[in-house]
């Protein structure tokens, strides 16, 4: 019987943790590419993660980080190779190339068009869906600092937040999706 | 047959590629109240598969799907 009572005991302390153990309704995305192609990928994913009834974060490193530049935002007091990052970096979500076919410019412009006719949104109009949908976003410190990017150069996302790779990995463990892109 | 469903709103969501006929209708569906219907038209062939797929996963119910030449027509009714 005491046994019995132990069991019981030890059965009631792993449920409690259970809970905090079962990953929510979440998609964790990384967005690590910077291409025309793949961050409209990203955002079509995303904004469609919500309308699945998904709570959705978008962390943003490395040559992504330039999707989030503001294309009307400066900022001062940069180191030479800050500046030419600056420049040869995309700036924001209107200048990005494809990862394919560019050639040159003539490709993305091309298919730039052709969204255009085809009514499919620009990576900036995903952008701001994306923020009126309650999408998070987390940009990586990190990437920020190696680039040489401040924040006074980033678009008014709501909520935008800096972080580190351990945010990331906290949502991605409490997430059932997770991709990277 | 599809003239006798009632419905309670609609949604023209002709000319809107993927993600948008989904986006549109998931913030759509919440502006009827439970057991009320919403008529919601595309022009987006992949809408076939996606309407009931996000049905599916938010627990609504596609009374019946009409199919045109060029468009298609959903009657969902808000479950939840």
């Amino acid at each position: 019987m005491e046994e019995l009572q132990k069991q019981i005991d030890e059965l009631k302390a792993q449920m409690g943790g259970m809970d905090a153990k079962i990953a929510s309704n979440k998609l964790s995305m990384i967005v690590f590419s910077g291409d025309l192609d793949k961050a409209l990928a990203a955002f079509i994913i995303g904004t469609g993660a919500v309308a699945m009834g998904m709570e959705v974060v978008m962390f943003f490193t490395f040559w992504g980080t330039p999707i989030l530049r503001a294309k009307d935002k400066k900022a001062k007091g940069k180191d030479p190779i800050s500046q030419m990052f600056g420049a040869m970096l995309p700036k924001g979500g209107s200048k990005l190339k494809l990862s394919n076919m560019n050639m040159g410019g003539a490709g993305t412009a091309m298919m730039k068009s052709l969204m255009t006719k085809k009514n499919v949104a620009s990576v900036e109009e995903m952008i701001e869906m994306a923020g009126e949908l309650g999408v998070k976003i987390y940009v990586c410190e990190m990437s920020m600092d190696l680039m040489g990017f401040k924040p006074e150069e980033i678009i008014d996302y709501p909520g935008l937040t800096y972080c580190g790779v351990a945010k990331f990995l906290e949502e991605a463990v409490n997430s059932k999706v997770q991709l990277f892109i | 047959m599809s003239n006798d469903i009632k419905t309670d709103m609609t949604l023209d969501l002709k000319g809107l590629p993927c993600p948008m006929p989904v986006v549109k209708i998931s913030q759509g569906i919440k502006k009827v109240e439970k057991g009320q219907v919403v008529e919601a038209i595309t022009t987006d062939p992949g809408s076939l598969t996606d309407f009931p797929a996000w049905a599916r996963i938010n627990g609504h119910e596609i009374i019946e799907t009409v199919q045109g030449d060029d468009e298609i027509t959903f009657y969902i009714k808000r479950i939840v």
